[in-house]
């Protein structure tokens, strides 16, 4: 589909991946992910099975671009009648593009490239999709297997290379093995919890004749996700939250990852505990609760932040304790005791030791503790948590999340974040690259559903943002995407406005250009006395303006528009909204010397979290 | 540090070795052996592996191992509950002045000699580590040529065996 005619709307409405399906879809008698229609036994090239299998396994959209190695499966991928595929500029947007669809939809993102080089360009993609548990597929040509091992032409030992940033991978090199490869793929990467998994196929297994037949059989005997939670520990959990008198639900990604929003609403009014949610996990739990203290950690607010520091239960969900949450560690929430959930027992007490560790997957437990918590409440009535949210209400007045109007009047890039979010809405989609502009957007956008914003939080890749909105675009068609970028990410992989622009993918880029690395630029104004080595590049104000965004955007085929005053903001958004027929790039030119607050300087305990450069809370009139 | 040995019961494909060795190497584990082989399943390894290592380390380790897809399972086998044995060839230096002292050390130990040469002896000892250190220790002042280990095997004391579970559905 991408042999650079546009596919017109009309073809992207009749297109397969836009029937609305059901995210949970219960996974029935067999392992094998998709619709499970039977195969008799065919005769077919290895090429021709790889496509059938992701047929079968209902892939209808890929991301790749084809190579020598893999040659061979583009030949049938052609013929495919459910299958689109984009052709992207980059690997790394095939990558990235595969991880946006999986998070905008549910479904597993599927990435292609050839050996060699196109492996190693997806490795960026498949250490971020590991990093943040993503289930994504991607399938790679390897050499001929009599070549493997001799660094024959485009040769990369991939399998190797990923290891240890995959949930698995695998190399392939009988035909008749394909259908079973993928079909384990497919099961391991969305079962448990979810991650990226790698198949390499070499180009003579490709070409060589197999039977196929559907549905392959999956032998994996050490792979045993564990989805329901040990009940024993979840009566023990809702003792915990009976007796605590400063509980916080400190929600992760995996409430996300486990479509578990409308469970933990629910676990969460009946307790009436204040929630947090983790950078992965804004929108699992509406910003507009009046529970929701916003985000913990190194940029979250004061409220958030210091509610786990002065908590004595976490009822941690689908968290992992990451270094950015929790600051100092041997500071962090010093006075809380630990209910930890988590679909993966590595994560339990890997960071922090957890007093009641369930391990399980949160859609399952989520509601078992609701029911638990309830009999706890019938026994003795709910706990009365009034002081706390006198602690916590008095935080949240006091310390509100805003900014500062800019020192030198330029425009201020949270304020263009907010009439982003005012004028296109909780229903639009909220992807970033890595960064300021990814903190702010964060911050200043209202998340008021799941799936609303994507990042990439643990690799912090830069350069996310394009292709995993181009991504989710391809999902969920339907959606306003917005693409908020940085102007450093933003050259990292704005290629892809080719791909968005061919494949009729209208995204829309917000280009927060504040003329450098500005995350960086920050710590260098804040803890490397304001010597900004390497920082500038020559974007914005007062510059050369290399390169120019709008005229990038208009070289894409795309439309490109310029604000950089406040007063134009609504009008330019509005413009950028109207257009829907084509990517939409605007540069946003704001100021360079905003900073992202409150903070947490790394290494040190979240009490010593700052509202703006060294200004603290004073903690005692809360304690 | 305390020194731990685990039982790892894995698929027998290509790259497991590499994924489970890996996986010491990123936490800076010192692995003071490995040892490899079939077990009495078909298509299934058993690696031995004896590692230095903290406690709670350790058990994030075994956790991130038990979440490599080919690994079946993971015991940790403690000195009071399994045998433990190691296996080394050691070349001595002796000629016909020396060769009947380290002939008399070899029986002490209830050792052999495996192969014999002008200027060398070479032992064939089979043991739990202690009893293979005492060894090397007396042969020590003969002059030590070449010393070959295969690493430590264990298996758990009693009738039960590590793959009596592990292969069960659910």
């Amino acid at each position: 589909m991408s042999n650079g005619s546009r596919i017109t709307p009309a073809v992207m409405t009749s297109h397969a991946s836009r029937e609305p399906r059901d995210r949970n879809e219960p996974a029935g008698e067999s392992l094998v992910p998709g619709p499970n229609r039977a195969v008799e036994p065919v005769t077919m090239t290895g090429s021709q099975a790889i496509v059938r299998s992701l047929e079968e396994l209902g892939v209808t959209d890929i991301f790749g671009l084809p190579g020598g190695a893999i040659l061979p499966t583009y030949d049938p991928l052609m013929d495919s009648r459910t299958i689109r595929h984009v052709l992207v500029r980059h690997e790394q947007g095939a990558g990235h593009a595969a991880q946006g669809y999986y998070l905008a939809t549910g479904r597993p993102g599927v990435a292609i490239a050839t050996s060699g080089p196109g492996a190693t360009n997806l490795v960026t993609a498949i250490a971020d999709a590991h990093m943040d548990s993503e289930a994504c597929v991607f399938i790679t040509g390897q050499v001929a297997s009599a070549a493997i091992g001799s660094d024959a032409f485009q040769e990369a030992d991939i399998v190797g290379i990923t290891m240890p940033i995959t949930k698995h991978s695998r190399l392939v090199t009988d035909a008749q093995d394909i259908p079973q490869a993928l079909a384990e793929a497919f099961h391991i990467a969305t079962t448990g919890r979810p991650g990226p998994v790698l198949v390499d196929v070499a180009k003579d297994a490709q070409q060589a004749q197999m039977e196929f037949s559907w549905p392959p059989r999956i032998e994996l005997p050490g792979y045993r996700p564990v989805i329901r939670g040990h009940s024993k520990q979840v009566r023990e959990a809702a003792r915990l939250i009976q007796q605590a008198e400063r509980p916080v639900l400190y929600v992760g990604g995996g409430v996300s990852r486990g479509h578990a929003s409308a469970e933990l609403r629910e676990l969460a009014e009946l307790t009436g505990a204040p929630v947090v949610t983790t950078l992965t996990a804004r929108g699992v739990f509406p910003d507009s609760h009046h529970q929701h203290l916003g985000m913990p950690g190194m940029h979250g607010s004061v409220a958030a932040v210091s509610a786990l520091q002065m908590s004595d239960l976490l009822i941690t969900l689908g968290a992992r304790f990451d270094d950015r949450v929790t600051g100092q560690l041997s500071s962090f929430a010093p006075k809380a005791r630990v209910i930890h959930a988590d679909i993966d027992p590595a994560e339990i007490s890997k960071n922090r030791p957890a007093d009641v560790p369930i391990v399980g997957s949160v859609k399952e437990i989520i509601p078992e503790l609701t029911g638990a918590v309830r009999d706890a409440h019938a026994e003795s009535g709910a706990p009365d948590l009034g002081e706390w949210w006198t602690v916590l209400d008095r935080l949240r007045e006091t310390y509100p999340m805003g900014y500062a109007p800019t020192e030198d009047g330029l425009m201020s890039p949270q304020k263009v974040i907010e009439r982003l979010d005012a004028h296109s809405g909780p229903e639009a989609v909220y992807v970033a690259g890595v960064g300021q502009h990814q903190m702010w957007a964060s911050q200043f956008v209202k998340y008021e559903r799941p799936h609303q914003w994507l990042n990439s939080a643990g690799l912090g890749t830069m350069g996310f943002a394009v292709p995993a909105a181009m991504g989710a675009k391809v999902g969920d068609p339907d959606r306003v995407v917005w693409a908020i970028d940085g102007d450093g990410c933003f050259q990292m992989t704005n290629q892809e406005l080719a791909t968005c622009l061919i494949n009729n993918i209208p995204i829309k880029v917000a280009v927060i250009n504040n003329s450098s690395l500005g995350m960086v630029r920050q710590w260098q104004t804040l803890f490397y006395e304001s010597r900004y080595s390497n920082t500038d590049l020559n974007t914005g104000h007062d510059t050369i303006r290399v390169p120019d965004f709008v005229k990038l955007a208009e070289a894409y085929g795309c439309l490109g528009l310029r604000c950089e005053k406040e007063e134009d903001l609504d009008a330019t958004i509005e413009q950028a909204l109207a257009v829907n027929d084509r990517p939409v790039v605007v540069d946003f030119v704001v100021s360079r010397d905003s900073m992202v607050w409150p903070m947490v300087p790394a290494g040190v305990s979240n009490d010593e979290i700052q509202v703006a450069r060294d200004m603290t809370p004073d903690w005692d009139e809360e304690d | 540090m305390a020194r731990h040995t685990l039982s790892v019961l894995v698929e027998d494909v290509p790259g497991v070795l590499t994924r489970v060795a890996s996986l010491f190497a990123r936490r800076a584990f010192n692995i003071h052996s490995l040892a490899v082989g079939t077990s009495e399943l078909e298509g299934l390894s058993r690696i031995t592996v004896v590692v230095d290592a903290e406690g709670d380390l350790l058990e994030q380790v075994t956790k991130q191992l038990n979440k490599l897809v080919n690994v079946i399972k993971i015991v940790e086998l403690s000195a009071d509950n399994s045998v433990q044995r190691d296996h080394l060839l050691v070349k001595v230096r002796s000629d016909a002045a020396t060769r009947s002292q380290v002939v008399q050390a070899v029986e002490l130990f209830r050792a052999s000699v495996v192969d014999v040469s002008t200027d060398s002896v070479t032992i064939e000892a089979t043991g739990a580590a202690d009893k293979l250190a005492a060894l090397l220790e007396v042969l020590e002042p003969f002059g030590i040529r070449e010393l070959v280990r295969s690493g430590t095997i264990a298996v758990g004391r009693g009738g039960k065996s590590m793959t009596d579970r592990a292969l069960a559905r659910n």
